[in-house]
């Protein structure tokens, strides 16, 4: 199985970096336009304020005009000005012209464009006075003068000073509050963009996390948005195990198709071996049958090696006691150690040592070591199993006197279809290694195999307790 | 003192040459720059006398010693014709006429000043940082205590009711300002009418009364010392308390309805040569050296929050707009037509 988690992908910019800009963006142009419109408001009140004070302040001095026989009397009233320094230190100018000539006042104050009506609401301009803008109110009233109807129009200006104090204190709260809005929404952002991917990240790690071979579909609860992905995926994955799954039925399909016309194979090489004499046929009669051998190992190997992949995904945990399994597995090679007399002995721990996993998987890797270390001794040699314990792990070891590794090292030896180079006339598929390693990772275990000082190999399959 | 004097002997040799002016000047005098080095002289234009800013005038000079001041003394209206009409020259405007002073700042003849000393002065006393007071000076009435019988007049309706009752104690033997010559007699006159409609009551029965009007505040003191007058209304408090024989008959009532309280300013005029050495004089005025020293040597009362909050009956004339209506030429001709009417009775 080809594993490559250092693979990495290409990345086409940050979700987190797209959603902190794009949120700090929204921010930013929210505090932008608050700033905006409190200064638009806070310009607006304030020219509402200084206008209907300015409007007060007019009429008031309207209100108190007289007419009689001598001309119009004017009185301008004391509040109509002291008004005036309600809204700041601004200063005032006003003009009074009964019938079009100045009477009183500044007369170079300009006159509003068009005369304000004889309606009671004054008309308010903006205009400018000695350097300064100022915001005026008119009014024009009717005087009775010597029977004759008169007009008397008054003014009163007033600069912007503290209208334009006010508006630029409002606006610059507006400013600070925008800011103080934008650096919460900045701190905000940020922690939404990671919670927002927190799924995805965890979702990342859960399935990162996964064995080499597990390949169940993920079940673990995901935010709506990313059931896409999660369905995606494990739809990804049934088909990889569908496929994979295929792949090793064919080959245990193919196995099995194999076995039984090699062993019809073998059994009339061995008749028409007793049949005949001619030392020449014999010999090509014995190397058909080496090799029907050859070929049922390979395939009986690969059944197995089918049976453990299989398992790995479908196991059936329970509690075994690997002294009691080693007990039974060496006495089921027995009767093979003897043909070669070899001493097969047990070596196990008192307290029976049980661990939690798949019995058939356990079975078929001591099997394989069991073959090997008796295939491979020479005879009269001693295959010795022993059971122990050993920081937390169960550790079983097959033992022999036989020809060593010739220096070859585990992860050489594991590989499919991969034999030592001592294999000399030894018959073998090289697929006994690589099942007890599938079955160690399966396990969650460890397997090694090396060389014993004074000859022999040592096989060591470690397994969690 | 003797420095005082020494520049009044300067002075008199000096003999400044009377400039070709478009107003008329009191008074004028010339205090020399003490370190013998004149950079450009501070020329200030008063309604304060000589004799009483001296003291200011030789603390400044002691920390600035490079400048030479010209103090020129004129009245309240002269000072304001001098700025508004004539574009005169001078550093400084000192005047005891708010609403002159206030129509002068607000006609944009005054210079902006912003410093720590005028930040510091309470928004009463100052306006636009143009305008800026450095003395709190009450209203009063001074009284010949023999003249009333029995207890002294609290209120205006008191005083009513008093020159009702005795009008031969008080005929003829009341002084009050001329508003029509007195600028400072104008302004107290047209508070006193706003503030309450007693004020024409009064006027009426002081009017029935033969009143003699006045100039200074000064005249109608000497007067009730002397027994000439058995009251002045409106006179300066600062003036009245620094002239009184304390052993002597004539008191000074401040009144409990209300007492005006006039509050004397100073101005940077747009037309200053030496704007910076009249910004340093106001700071001086204004610090707490110089307010100390107005207190102790020239009598007048320093600004001061709390002595008005002392005495809740103390109304600051406000530094507002307000001020500008009697300012108007109709509104005064108005005022004024009406107190003659009210005052000079046939
Ligand atoms: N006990 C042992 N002593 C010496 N060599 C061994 C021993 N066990 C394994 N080996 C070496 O490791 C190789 C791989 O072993 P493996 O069991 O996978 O294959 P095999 O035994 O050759 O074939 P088979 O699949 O039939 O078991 C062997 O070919 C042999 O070279
Ligand atoms: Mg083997």
């Amino acid at each position: 199985m080809v594993n490559r988690p250092h693979l990495r992908p290409a990345t086409g910019g940050s979700i987190r970096r797209q959603l902190v800009v794009q949120l700090l963006i929204v921010a930013a142009v929210l505090s932008g336009l608050l700033y905006l419109s409190v200064r638009g408001v806070a310009d607006t009140a304030v020219e509402t304020t200084q206008d209907s004070i300015l409007g007060a302040a007019t009429i008031a001095i309207a209100e108190e005009l007289r007419g009689g026989e001598d001309g119009v009397s004017i009185d301008i009233p004391y509040t109509a000005f002291s008004m005036l320094g309600s809204i700041g230190e601004d200063r005032v100018f006003y003009r009074i012209l009964v019938g079009g000539e100045t009477v009183t006042g500044y007369p170079d104050l300009a006159l509003p464009e068009s005369p304000p009506g004889s309606g009671l609401d004054p008309r308010f301009f903006t205009t400018s006075y000695d350097g300064s803008e100022v915001r005026a109110a008119a009014v024009v009233r009717s005087v009775l003068v010597e029977g004759r109807n008169t007009e008397v129009m008054v003014i009163v200006a007033q600069t912007r000073g503290a209208k334009d104090a006010i508006v630029a204190q409002m606006a610059n709260r507006a400013a600070l509050l925008g800011l103080g809005f934008f650096a919460l929404a900045a701190v905000l952002s940020v922690i939404t963009a990671r919670s927002v991917l927190n799924p995805v990240q965890r979702l990342a790690e859960a399935v990162g996390r996964r064995g080499p071979d597990d390949l169940r579909p993920v079940e673990r609860p995901v935010p709506s948005e990313l059931a896409p992905l999660v369905r995606a995926l494990n739809g990804f994955i049934a088909r990889l195990s569908g496929a994979l799954s295929r792949t090793e039925t064919f080959i245990a399909e193919a196995a099995h198709h194999i076995r039984t016309p090699l062993a019809t194979l073998r059994t009339q090489a061995e008749i028409a071996l007793r049949k005949t004499d001619d030392e020449a046929t014999r010999d090509s009669l014995r190397a058909m049958i080496r090799a029907a051998d050859d070929s049922a190992r390979s395939a009986g190997q690969l059944l197995d090696h089918a049976a453990v992949v299989y398992r790995t995904d479908q196991r059936t945990e329970e509690r075994i006691d690997l002294c009691q399994l080693a007990r039974d597995m060496s006495d089921s090679f027995g009767p093979t150690a003897d043909i070669r007399d070899i001493d097969l002995t047990t070596d196990l721990c008192a307290p029976p040592v049980e661990i939690t996993a798949d019995r058939l998987l356990v079975e078929s890797a001591l099997r394989n070591l069991l073959d090997n270390a008796i295939k491979y001794s020479l005879p009269d040699g001693s295959v010795a199993v022993t059971v122990g314990t050993d920081g937390g792990r169960a550790v079983i070891r097959v033992l022999d006197r036989g020809r060593g590794l010739s220096g070859a090292r585990t992860t050489q030896l594991t590989g499919r279809f991969r034999r030592g180079t001592n294999v000399a006339d030894v018959v073998g598929s090289g697929l006994g290694l690589t099942i007890v390693r599938e079955v160690a990772r399966a396990q969650g275990g460890e397997f090694r195999i090396t060389e014993r000082e004074g000859g022999g190999t040592c096989a060591e399959l470690s397994l969690p307790l | 003192m003797r420095r005082t004097i020494a520049a009044l002997v300067i002075a008199f040799c000096v003999a400044l040459p009377r400039l070709a002016l478009g107003f008329d000047v009191e008074e004028e005098q010339v205090f020399p720059a003490p370190s013998g080095a004149p950079t450009a002289p501070l020329r200030i234009l008063s309604t304060t006398d000589t004799e009483i800013f001296a003291p200011l005038l030789d603390a400044f000079q002691a920390d600035n010693p490079d400048v030479p001041i010209h103090y020129t003394v004129a009245s309240t209206q002269e000072v304001y014709k001098a700025l508004h009409d004539e574009g005169a020259a001078f550093d400084l405007a000192v005047s005891s006429a708010m609403d002159l002073q206030m129509k002068l700042a607000n006609d944009g003849f005054a210079l902006s000043h912003r410093s720590a000393p005028t930040q510091a002065l309470p928004g009463w006393a100052r306006w636009r940082d143009q305008l800026f007071a450095f003395a709190q000076e009450p209203v009063v009435m001074i009284a010949s205590a023999r003249a009333f019988d029995g207890p002294l007049p609290r209120t205006r309706s008191d005083l009513i009711r008093a020159l009702r009752d005795r009008p031969e104690a008080f005929d003829g033997r009341i002084g009050t300002y001329d508003p029509n010559r007195s600028g400072a007699g104008y302004l107290f006159a047209t508070q006193d009418a706003r503030q309450s409609d007693t004020y024409w009551r009064l006027s009426e029965v002081m009017g029935g009364l033969s009143p003699r009007l006045y100039d200074t505040t000064g005249a109608m003191i000497a007067d009730v010392q002397s027994g000439k007058l058995a009251l002045a209304y409106n006179v300066l408090g600062s003036y009245a308390e620094a002239q009184l024989d304390p052993d002597g008959d004539a008191r000074i009532v401040a009144f409990e309805d209300f007492t005006h309280v006039l509050l004397r300013t100073a101005l940077i005029p747009r037309t200053a040569p030496n704007p910076d050495a009249a910004g340093a004089f106001v700071d001086f005025l204004l610090s707490g050296d110089g307010q100390r020293l107005i207190a102790s040597e020239t009598g007048l009362p320093p600004i001061s929050e709390a002595a008005l909050a002392a005495d809740p009956y103390l109304r600051p004339i406000r530094l507002d707009p307000g001020l500008l209506v009697f300012v108007d030429p109709l509104k005064r001709q108005r005022f004024l037509n009406e107190w003659t009417a009210a005052v000079v009775q046939p």
